[in-house]
C-alpha cells in the first residue's frame, strides 16, 4: 500500500460493463514525507475520497477486492482515508556518522595516483 | 491505472490461439495534462478504442479481467476511454 494525494477526476463513458458507477481519480504517489514520487496515476475508489485528500491505495490484483463479488478490472484502487501519518527519525543510513568514525577517516592516508 | 494516447496498431499472424481476435494498439503513456511520457506499452483493446483516442489501460493480473480477456496471456489492456480529465 502507498500514500498518494487526490488531485483530480476522470470521466469516461464507454468504459468495461464492470466499472459503471466507479469513480476514477488522478492520484500523485507520495513518499512516507508525503513529497512527491513517481508519476500520477489513475485509481479507483471505494471508500468516496475528495480531491485534495491524502489517501493510502493498492496496486495489483488486490485492487479489485474491494468489489468482490464482482472482479472489475483495475489495479489501482484507493482504500482507505489518511487521518495522521507518525514516522520515527531517519534510518541509521541517513544520519551522519559517529564523532570517533569521522575522525578515523580523516586520519586515513591518500593514495596518489 | 495509467492515462495512454493510441498511437498506433500492432498486426500479429502468429500468436498464441487465444489472442485470436483481439485489437493490439500501441498507447504511449501520457500525464493528466496531455504531455507524452516516455515508453509505450502494447495493450489489448476491450472497449473499441480509436486512433489518437486518450484511454485508460490497466497493467498486470487485473489485466485478465477485462472484457473477453479471461484466462488468456494479456498483462495490459484498455478498458476505458477518456471523455474528460478535470485536474484541480
Amino acid at each position: 500500500m502507498y500514500f498518494g494525494r487526490v488531485v483530480g477526476r476522470v470521466w469516461s463513458t464507454v468504459k468495461n460493463p464492470h466499472l459503471v458507477g466507479q469513480r476514477f481519480l488522478v492520484v500523485q504517489p507520495l513518499s512516507p514525507e508525503l513529497e512527491n514520487r513517481g508519476k500520477r496515476i489513475i485509481c479507483t475508489d471505494c471508500i468516496g475520497a475528495g480531491t485534495g485528500e491524502l489517501v493510502y491505495w493498492v496496486r495489483g490484483k488486490e485492487a479489485s477486492f474491494p468489489f468482490l463479488p464482482q472482479e472489475p478490472p483495475v489495479d489501482t484502487t484507493i482504500v482507505g482515508i489518511v487521518d495522521s501519518v507518525h514516522l520515527k527519525s531517519a534510518p541509521e543510513a541517513a544520519t551522519p556518522p559517529p564523532a570517533e568514525a569521522r575522525r578515523a577517516n580523516a586520519r586515513r592516508p591518500v593514495r596518489k595516483a | 491505472m495509467i492515462l495512454a494516447r493510441v498511437v498506433g496498431t500492432v498486426v500479429a499472424t502468429r500468436k498464441d490461439p487465444r489472442l485470436e481476435g483481439k485489437k493490439l494498439l500501441i498507447l504511449k503513456p501520457v500525464t493528466p495534462d496531455g504531455k507524452d511520457e516516455v515508453g509505450y506499452v502494447v495493450s489489448v483493446d476491450t472497449v473499441g478504442a480509436g486512433f489518437r483516442e486518450r484511454v485508460i489501460a490497466v497493467a498486470g493480473s487485473s489485466a485478465r479481467m477485462a472484457e473477453g480477456c479471461k484466462d488468456t496471456p494479456v498483462d495490459n489492456a484498455i478498458i476505458g476511454i477518456v471523455d474528460d480529465v478535470q485536474l484541480d
